[in-house]
């Protein structure tokens, strides 16, 4: 039998914290896809929220601690588009001053996955089996679509649940108004801007708003529950989990 | 927009724009229908990207060597008998054009849209010396009559309704005028056709200037422009230095790409190709041609990391795409240009400290890149001026306090677990069916219109121990 694929969970600052049960479907998941999983115990976050504020010496000494960390992991997943694209793009450019460091940020750009991506590109994986069944929409969160490019992957792999209905979500490119701390500095439009997106997520008439980033989950689920909507934020790893209704 | 106006805080006039419905309305409207209008113009377009990326090829190149191609530009100007004036600052520029007016006895100037105008506040100076500016682009000729300024680079009036046109119509115009957008044009261009065959000088901007051929290049839809040049005695063009392009083969890149990202037209309607004042023989066009060339402030960011700014066509994609100019419109921003390019133009423009609060101003969605003719990277240049303000301590200081602060928590991940375990405790009085609302402080900005989740009950790091 082959080597299993081995991989490194970066659970992310918000999905330690707020959503441990994206973490744990997402073990689960990808145990159940064949993947060993590990989890490297000292990572706190990946300094994305510094670096977009412009804290850029600060987040450097971050992406050092990070890439330190995940030195030895054979890949690394992680659930949040953003953080994967603040691994990938930015690390390197952060560490340029030291070559050391910025090889091995290189070398942990290349290795690092957002959830969906190392499913099909690292797995090769076009379906998964999942319990789930119902009526979801699909948001593309800004830095998995623009910055990494990715809009296919989580489709397909929703789409090739057998009891998913996947309705595509009007406007499901546009920002849904999180951007970090724009959230808290702008208050008064980051919610206008989230309520053009709920509106349209309730039109679809889905059961669950499916998204791959725990910033819009936490910006559009909040929404959500405070419309008293019955529609469900939801992590793709929880619908293929089929850990969604959790 | 006024300084009395500037002094409300940012955060405030995005506030107040989101409280007026006849903006709302107006701002969706007009930027879905940009937004579209763009996209279908690109999908049936296919070399497109590769033009794209030309025109950002040739904008990077000629930047280079700026100075060589404003030399030329201004050489063959001259050489079609036109006059080159070179403008450091906003105020010298509106010295030249003021004193061309008095020197000529100019009593009326008629004007197609330009933002560079806008830039020097050139009307107020027009105004302010007994001379009378009229605004010939209807948008801007809207916003003229109602004395308020662009919100938008090309739709100056896209905050306005037609029932508030019509309204503003029938009090300025003396009239009873219906909500009808051809009505209205109508009614516009009977009274403008007046004005053009008065004035004295027409005053324009530019969109382009092509170097070896001393042409410049206007963009327009509504043939206003075409007359502005072509009427009145005295054309002068006034263009931001950055304009300049090296050859017509250029243009043609250009010419292929902005309109589409402006308004989705594989061209617009009239493109005006300057060359001098009328010459021998000559039945139509100005006896006199001058060009100000607008430095103000853009020759020093050509090594800045703010240089890509330079690169800006004024098509306004980015302005349509951007979630935050959707929902508060141009005026909010409180500058000669909004929007997300409007930001990195106010700093390079105006100073960094200028943008303090608007250098916070985007979610950094990065759809402004996306729809860029010259892909303006323009999340990571936003990033780079909010770095640049910490480092020149424009940013507030207890902001700066809390960011290290939290630099310190990521860097130790007991005190990250600390953090949260004290999360947990201190939420308690605020869960309310498993979720947080009415939370103080600075959270309280997210929870008055949000929920946010309670701090887990056991963190992931805790439940990967039964995971192992």
């Amino acid at each position: 039998m082959a080597t299993p694929v081995r991989a490194s969970l970066m659970i992310t600052c918000l999905g330690d914290v707020f959503f441990p049960e994206v973490g744990v479907a997402m073990v689960r998941l990808l145990r159940r896809l064949g993947v060993e999983v590990d989890f490297p115990e000292g990572q706190t976050c990946c300094g994305m929220p510094l670096f977009n504020s412009g804290y850029h010496h600060d987040a450097a000494e971050v992406a050092a601690r990070t890439v330190r960390l995940f030195e030895r992991a054979e890949h690394v997943v992680v659930p949040s588009g953003s953080c994967a694209w603040m691994v990938k793009t930015e690390y390197p450019g952060l560490l340029r001053h030291a070559p050391a460091l910025r090889a091995a940020a290189e070398s942990l750009a290349r290795r690092t996955y957002e959830l969906s991506q190392f499913i099909v590109q690292v797995l090769g994986l076009g379906r998964v089996e999942s319990s789930f069944v119902g009526k979801v929409t699909y948001h593309d969160s800004c830095h998995l679509l623009r910055g990494l490019g990715e809009s296919a992957s989580p489709r397909a792999l929703l789409r090739s649940v057998p009891g998913v209905e996947l309705v595509e979500l009007p406007g499901a490119d546009q920002c849904c108004g999180f951007g970090g701390s724009f959230s808290v500095r702008l208050p008064e439009v980051s919610s206008a801007i989230l309520d053009k997106k709920l509106a349209n997520v309730e039109a679809t008439g889905a059961r669950c708003l499916v998204a791959c980033d725990a910033g819009c989950l936490m910006q559009m689920g909040g929404g959500l529950t405070r419309r008293g909507s019955a529609v469900k934020a939801v992590h793709l790893a929880q619908v293929l989990a089929g850990e969604a209704d959790a | 927009m006024s300084d009395a106006a500037l002094r409300t805080p940012f955060p405030e006039r995005a506030s107040a724009a989101l409280k007026d419905g006849f903006l709302q309305e107006a701002l969706t409207i007009a930027t879905t229908k940009f937004i579209d209008l763009r996209r279908e113009s690109f999908a049936g377009f296919p070399q497109g990207e590769a033009l794209r990326d030309q025109a950002r090829a040739i904008k990077e190149a000629t930047l280079q060597r700026l100075d060589a191609h404003l030399d030329r530009l201004a050489d063959n100007v001259e050489r079609l008998g036109g006059v080159v004036h070179w403008a450091t600052t906003a105020e010298e520029a509106r010295e030249i054009v003021l004193r061309l007016a008095r020197d000529r006895g100019v009593r009326m100037a008629v004007k197609s849209k330009s933002m560079a105008t806008e830039e020097i506040d050139l009307n107020e100076a027009l105004e302010h010396a007994g001379i009378t500016p009229i605004e010939t682009d209807l948008g801007e000729y809207i916003i003229q009559l109602a004395h308020e300024k662009p919100s938008h680079i090309i739709a100056p009036a896209i905050h306005k309704t037609k029932g508030q046109v019509a309204e503003l119509f029938s009090r300025e115009l003396r009239g009873q005028f219906p909500a009808d957008p051809e009505v209205l044009t109508a009614v516009a261009r009977q009274a403008l056709r007046e004005k053009f065959l008065q004035a004295d000088m027409g005053i324009t901007g530019a969109n382009f200037a092509v170097a070896d051929t001393g042409t410049v290049v206007l963009v327009t839809n509504e043939g206003n422009g075409r007359m502005v040049t072509s009427l009145p005695r005295i054309h002068v063009a006034i263009m931001g230095i950055e304009k300049v392009i090296p050859s017509m083969s250029d243009l043609v890149v250009f010419l292929a790409i902005l309109a589409r990202s402006a308004t989705g037209q594989k061209l617009s309607s009239y493109t005006t190709l300057v060359r001098g004042p009328r010459r021998a023989g000559e039945l139509e066009g100005p006896e006199e041609f001058h060009l100000v060339l607008l430095d103000n402030g853009r020759s020093r960011q050509i090594a800045s990391t703010l240089r890509e700014a330079l690169y800006c066509l004024r098509c306004g994609a980015c302005l349509n795409v951007c979630p935050v100019y959707r929902q508060i419109g141009g005026h909010a921003y409180g500058h000669t240009y909004p929007g997300p390019i409007g930001i990195l133009l106010t700093a390079m423009l105006k100073g960094n400290e200028s943008v303090r609060e608007l250098a916070h101003a985007s979610s950094l969605c990065g759809a402004c890149k996306d729809v860029c003719p010259v892909r303006i990277d323009i999340p990571r240049m936003l990033i780079e001026l909010r770095e640049h303000l910490d480092r020149d301590k424009i940013a507030p200081w207890g902001e700066r306090v809390v960011f290290r602060a939290f630099r310190r928590l990521l860097m130790s991940e007991p005190a990250f677990r600390l953090s949260a375990r004290a999360g947990r405790l201190l939420q308690r009085p605020f869960v309310r069916g498993g979720r947080l609302r009415g939370l103080p402080l600075l959270f309280g900005r997210w929870t008055r219109t949000r929920d946010l989740p309670p701090v887990a009950a056991r963190t992931f790091r805790e439940r990967w121990k039964d995971l192992r």
